[in-house]
């Protein structure tokens, strides 16, 4: 897709110079040099040479707030995709964050003669299949552990939870040995020869072991394979999220949980709200849990605001004072456990906490929704 | 095993001490294998798990990082990030099943020129054993094409 279709897909030609986006953006609330209008009224521009020299179309979180509220209803996020992988082309990069290892990690993955070994964290205790009909998706979830043992995220345990949960409504999920990272951060930093590549070699493991349905525990991973793959391969997966599997196991009483005696708020990411609406299923895995009290921050559901890095990519002082505006929200609302349902979001929070400028109002306890769920369950 | 497998090892080497000893060790005309690319760190600090991971990613068979001993770190703490940063770095490669034998951290002073040969010497042989890199990825990105005039 060059920029001229993204333009008319997007509908950006619509923009009524509004600055609605802008208005509402977390990144323009800090950072006074980026505008989503501008941008788009650049990118409509004719004879414009500076678009994808300039730095600002890395900045998006493409977090797609401002889509929700644009009265022209213009897509601006695929718009900055297209962008981006344009600007890919002639040699333009985003600054990776972490000194780009995230992204060497991807992009070694997307050789295939690498033999990963990315099981080890599989207990005694789980049960899981080499072949079958329904595929937990780990995702990066090994290597997020390891490279951001830092900040005191633990991403594996998410992963651990899932196969738990799974496990108690009487599915053996397969899990790959060679599987490889969704994509979804080289997509969305103008990658796309890398991700393809990625998508190709997931999609042949999976059709190889046989499975028709597949779960996920992150969001972007399910966001990739729910909107991304179909665009550029056939592929006829199922895919689910694993809260409307919850959700699902609540209505048939295969579940029961323990109470659990806390206050607790939740973050919606960006890829499972507004990018697929899932909204409820969290909320209804939260709410089930007896004794639990669940309080919504002020900006919540299609209002949330990102945790303010995307694709490990120009994380800044701007990321930074988004992520503790959020935390104090979230501190606000008297909780004492923010609840994510992104390995990222997670990581993010943490290391933001850590920073020297975060004070008592911005620190709170975080757990992965799963890790509270697959904790409450009675056995 | 090919024989003539002549691996690509990148060493980042800190410009205090181990860069100094591979100086060192070419005026003492002591040999080591040319398989080495020496990349000059101003700190063994500054060498990241993205540097490391970048040297994979272009095909290096083997990444040697040479630091100051710790008490001899020029910036007082680097030697110690160095090698905080390199335990990431190794689970990673062992997740990403890249053998642990291409990547070596090591301490090596500027007075330790033979033990630069030899630190040298031995990772170059258990590169080799080991054999190419698992990342066989043809570059074609022109930005990371040797420039005509150095070639
Ligand atoms: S909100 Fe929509 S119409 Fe308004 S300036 Fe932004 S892109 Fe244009
Ligand atoms: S997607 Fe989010 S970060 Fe990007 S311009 Fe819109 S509101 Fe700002
Ligand atoms: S906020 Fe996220 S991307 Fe930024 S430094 Fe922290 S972990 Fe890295
Ligand atoms: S100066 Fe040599 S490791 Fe820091």
């Amino acid at each position: 897709m060059n920029l001229k279709e993204a333009v008319k897909k997007s509908k950006a030609y619509l923009c009524l110079e509004c600055g609605k986006c802008t208005g509402i953006c977390p990144i323009s609330k800090f950072n006074r040099g980026y505008s989503p209008r501008i941008l788009v009224n650049k990118t409509l521009r004719k004879n414009d040479t500076t678009l994808l020299k300039d730095k600002n179309i890395w900045n998006c979180l493409t977090c797609r707030l401002c889509d929700e509220q644009c009265p022209a209803d213009i897509d601006y996020i695929e718009l900055t995709q297209a962008i981006r992988i344009e600007a890919q082309r002639i040699g333009e990069e985003a600054f990776c964050s972490h000194g780009g290892a995230a992204q060497s990690l991807m992009r070694i993955m997307t050789s295939e003669s690498l033999q990963q070994k990315r099981l080890d964290w599989i207990d005694k205790n789980l049960k899981v299949a080499g072949t079958g009909e329904v595929l937990y998706f780990v995702g990066c979830l090994p290597y997020f552990d390891a490279l951001f043992t830092e900040t005191g995220v633990e991403t594996l345990r998410a992963a651990r939870a899932t196969v738990k949960i799974l496990n108690h409504i009487g599915v053996t999920p397969v899990i790959l040995h060679q599987e490889r990272c969704c994509g979804h951060d080289l997509l969305w930093s103008g990658d796309l020869e890398n991700f393809k590549k990625l998508a190709e070699q997931n999609i042949n493991e999976i059709k190889k072991c046989g499975a028709k349905k597949i779960i996920f525990s992150c969001p972007e991973g399910y966001r990739t394979f729910k909107l991304d793959y179909p665009k550029y391969f056939d592929c006829d997966f199922e895919v689910q999220y694993i809260t409307d599997v919850i959700s699902e196991a609540i209505s048939n009483k295969n579940v029961k949980f323990k109470d659990f005696n806390k206050t607790v708020t939740f973050q919606d990411p960006c890829r499972l709200g507004r990018h697929l609406g899932v909204y409820d299923t969290p909320r209804e895995a939260i709410t089930t849990i007896p004794k639990i009290q669940f309080i919504e921050m002020p900006r919540t559901r299609n209002r949330a605001i990102c945790c303010g890095v995307s694709a490990w990519m120009n994380c800044s002082t701007f990321s930074k004072s988004i992520q503790l505006m959020r935390l104090k929200e979230a501190k606000k609302t008297g909780a004492n456990l923010l609840i994510l349902s992104c390995p990222k979001c997670e990581i993010h929070f943490n290391c933001a906490m850590k920073d020297e400028k975060a004070g008592k109002d911005a620190k709170i306890e975080t757990i992965q929704l799963v890790t509270l769920v697959a904790d409450a369950i009675e056995e | 095993m090919n024989n003539n497998f002549q691996p690509k090892i990148i060493a980042f080497c800190c410009n205090w001490c181990s860069y100094p000893a591979a100086d060192a060790a070419g005026i003492s005309r002591l040999q080591y294998p040319a398989n080495i690319r020496i990349v000059r760190v101003m700190c063994g600090g500054r060498v990241t798990t993205g540097l490391v991971l970048k040297a994979f990613e272009l095909g290096a068979d083997g990444v040697l990082i040479a630091t100051c001993h710790f008490e001899d770190c020029h910036y007082l703490f680097g030697a110690k990030r160095a090698s905080e940063v390199h335990k990431i770095t190794e689970k990673l490669v062992q997740i990403l099943g890249i053998e642990p034998e291409r990547l070596r951290l090591d301490w090596i002073s500027a007075a330790e020129a033979p033990k630069f040969a030899k630190v040298v010497k031995e990772f170059v042989e258990a590169v080799k054993k080991v054999g190419p890199s698992p990342i066989r990825k043809k570059v074609t990105d022109d930005k990371y094409q040797i420039p005509e005039e150095i070639k």
